[in-house]
């Protein structure tokens, strides 16, 4: 009776250690087979050249097939594991695509521009003697120039004041102090201060200090400070961190004063970090556009690597200005200026995150020891 | 030696307190070490000082646009440059870009979050513990890329990708309000602004839940994989209730970014100072920050002011947003873990 009872009740409870389970690439094998559906309905329709609709469609036919068929063959709780692992990859898949894509573009557009007289080239105006005009030349030294200068100044003012504050908070501000608890709080609130904003406030600033309509390339440094600043402390704070106290304690009882065992033991101990967090907080902000378009301007032919007079142009506004507001003369000239500055400030931004990871990689593991 | 374990175990406990102190009040006698503890003081200081200083400066350039009445200030009904013709004060004007910008940040947030979750599980509880590091890296380079480059990206890949899209939500699904009106014909819509802002703000809420998911116990984690759970029942069980408050501020944080994300929109989508729900027409509400990107350059200098005063309706949203989140964030490290670490301890 009991016997009879159970197997009639529970068959699949009895059975969950042993049930069946599907196939061990079955996933593959489910993935091949739903993109190949997607792209047949897209077929049936006549649209097989819109490869991204048929893959999303794809992905989506996967998830419900691999679904249906664990929740037959393995149950429900192993058809939801399942399910959720696909669903997590979909996700993953979806953020490397825009990344793949985004690189693709802009080296696809930008790699016929790059010629030594486009990017080191700085007259912009060329006079053509047949036709005495005077034509713009396409060429994005000038931009080049401006962005090394504006982030060369807001580096150099970011970088000291970000680590100086970084050793307050962990070497001199005890665990307890008030203003220690509001400068974290502040320096996390301020990372998250919109590039725009920051842009307005270094404008508003020399509207102030210096007259009304003053665009310079000091003025868009500073704004590049507001924002370099947070995450250099960020970043120096969690390398300092990690300096073991022990080493602080052995300089101490040595008979070392405070600063020198800072500058010569912690400093010394996390410099792999901090140089990795700097070439990171450069990298944030040298890609940024708005704030240096407010505050220092934007030329499309002159050459100025003084930061003091006159609007300068670095790479990222080049780009935006050329896309959105074409010269109508030379078409030809602004397109390949847009996705030619769009495409060095591309590498650059990439070597100095390849830079960053390789000095964190060599150095770092020697350094905690 | 006994005293180091105890204030590394501790942190912030009681004992730790006293060295520093004394090691600090011995040694700050020398001149160098005066210089030295000046200068990163002051550091600390001018932090607060240049947040202070940006809401000032904000405040004062913005103050006369807000409270005056612009049909009778002949800058801000100048024709040449006409943008801020027509409206009768400040609110007017703002109320349309700050519909916009709530609105443009929650469909960002609505199509970006969940991905951004799951690819934080992925990376933390899925993926190959030898690949992580690279994937991570992978999902970290996404934010390294320049905003101008997502924005040209948005233009000639998104828009005609979701092209054949917008016809096909507008011809089936055109009765509920999100997909109705006109089509746009060169797909500057919000829906490409919106799915490109997306793609910006995955990779800060991916870090930080990627963060909080790694930081769950592992003993909470193996009791459950040893009760018999699959590996979601483990996620479900141990590690999203111990992560809920970071995966909220995490969101929150990417509320905050994509709030004052600038090229997304002002590159993408075809502006107007309008309230109105519809994704896929050519008459799109704007954001606060796209706004001002556009209308900057050809501002007079009244105009400047009003858009300044726009810009700091803008930093105290997201100062708002961001406080809150590193507030959730605050109490989540200092509540719930606290009261987990002696339990682990203890269990040993």
């Amino acid at each position: 009776m009991t016997t009879q009872a159970q197997t009639n009740y529970s068959p699949s409870a009895q059975r969950t250690l042993t049930t069946g389970r599907l196939p061990r690439f079955i996933e593959v094998w489910v993935a091949v087979a739903a993109i190949a559906a997607g792209a047949l309905v897209f077929a049936g329709f006549g649209h097989l050249d819109y490869v991204a609709g048929w893959l999303v469609l794809g992905a989506f036919l996967y998830l419900v097939a691999i679904g249906i068929l664990a929740s037959i063959v393995e149950g429900r709780r192993r058809a939801t594991d399942r399910f959720v692992r696909s669903l997590v990859f979909v996700a993953f898949l979806l953020a490397i695509i825009p990344l793949v894509s985004t690189l693709w573009t802009v080296v696809s557009h930008g790699i016929t521009t790059l010629t030594p007289q486009f990017i080191f080239n700085p007259e912009k105006a060329q006079f053509d003697r047949a036709t005495s005009e005077t034509k713009l030349v396409a060429g994005v030294w000038p931009a080049i120039v401006g962005t090394l200068v504006i982030t060369g100044i807001a580096a150099v003012i970011s970088i000291p004041i970000g680590l100086l504050a970084a050793v307050w908070l962990t070497e001199y501000a005890l665990p307890g102090n008030p203003v220690r608890r509001i400068v974290t709080f502040l320096v996390d609130v301020m990372t998250g201060i919109p590039s725009i904003v920051a842009g307005l406030f270094a404008f508003a600033l020399f509207t102030l200090l210096v007259g009304p309509g003053t665009f310079n390339g000091l003025s868009a440094a500073i704004a590049l400070c507001v924002l370099m600043i947070p995450t250099m402390v960020r970043a120096s704070e969690e390398m300092l961190k990690l300096v073991p106290l022990e080493l602080r304690e052995a300089a101490y009882a040595l008979g070392v004063s405070k600063w020198r065992t800072i500058v010569k033991v912690v400093l010394r101990t996390s410099v792999a970090g901090l140089v990795t967090g700097g070439m990171l907080a450069v990298a944030r902000v040298i890609g940024e556009t708005a704030p240096i378009y407010i505050a220092a301007g934007y030329t499309r032919t002159a050459f100025n690597a003084d930061p003091l007079h006159g609007a300068m142009s670095t790479l990222a506004v080049v780009s935006y200005r050329n896309y959105i507001d074409p010269d109508p003369t030379q078409p030809a000239v602004t397109q390949a200026e847009a996705w030619g500055s769009a495409l060095i400030l591309i590498i650059i931004v990439v070597i100095l995150n390849l830079i960053a990871r390789v000095v964190a990689a060599r150095f770092a593991p020697k350094a905690r020891r | 030696m006994t005293a180091t374990p105890a204030t590394a175990a501790n942190g912030g406990g009681p004992q730790n307190t006293g060295a520093p102190t004394r090691l600090a009040a011995m040694k700050v006698s020398k001149v160098g070490d005066r210089v030295f503890l000046g200068l990163s003081t002051g550091a600390a200081w001018l932090i607060m000082v240049i947040l202070a200083g940006v809401a000032i400066f904000l405040i004062i350039q913005a103050a006369p646009t807000i409270g005056a009445n612009w049909l009778q200030n002949t800058a801000l009904q100048d024709r040449t440059s006409g943008f801020t013709l027509g409206y009768a004060n400040f609110w007017a004007y703002v109320s349309p870009l700050l519909f916009g910008t709530i609105w443009a940040s929650f469909l960002a947030l609505l199509l970006g979050a969940p991905v951004a979750i799951g690819i934080a599980l992925f990376i933390s509880h899925y993926a190959p513990r030898r690949a992580a590091g690279i994937l991570g890296y992978l999902v970290d380079l996404l934010a390294a890329v320049p905003s101008v480059v997502f924005g040209l990206w948005g233009i000639v890949v998104i828009r005609p990708f979701l092209g054949p899209l917008n016809d096909f939500l507008n011809t089936n699904f055109g009765w509920i309000p999100l997909f109705g009106g006109s089509v746009a014909q060169g797909g500057s819509t919000l829906l490409a602004g919106a799915i490109v802002l997306a793609v910006m703000i995955l990779p800060i809420i991916t870090s930080i839940s990627r963060e909080i998911f790694l930081q769950t116990p592992s003993l909470h984690e193996e009791a459950a994989l040893a009760l018999g759970a699959t590996r979601w029942e483990m996620i479900r069980l141990a590690v999203l209730p111990y992560a809920r408050s970071g995966i909220i501020s995490s969101v929150l944080l990417g509320l905050g970014r994509a709030l004052g994300e600038t090229m997304a929109i002002a590159m993408i989508v075809s502006p107007k100072l309008i309230f109105s729900f519809q994704l896929l027409t050519n008459d799109n509400p704007t954001t606060i920050a796209a706004n001002i990107a556009n209308q900057f350059g050809g501002a007079n200098l009244t105009q400047a002011n009003a858009l300044i005063a726009t810009g700091l309706l803008l930093f105290v949203v997201s100062f708002a947003v961001n406080f809150v989140a590193r507030w959730v964030v605050g109490r989540a490290s200092t509540g719930p873990r606290r009261r987990r670490i002696p339990t682990r301890k203890a269990s040993r």
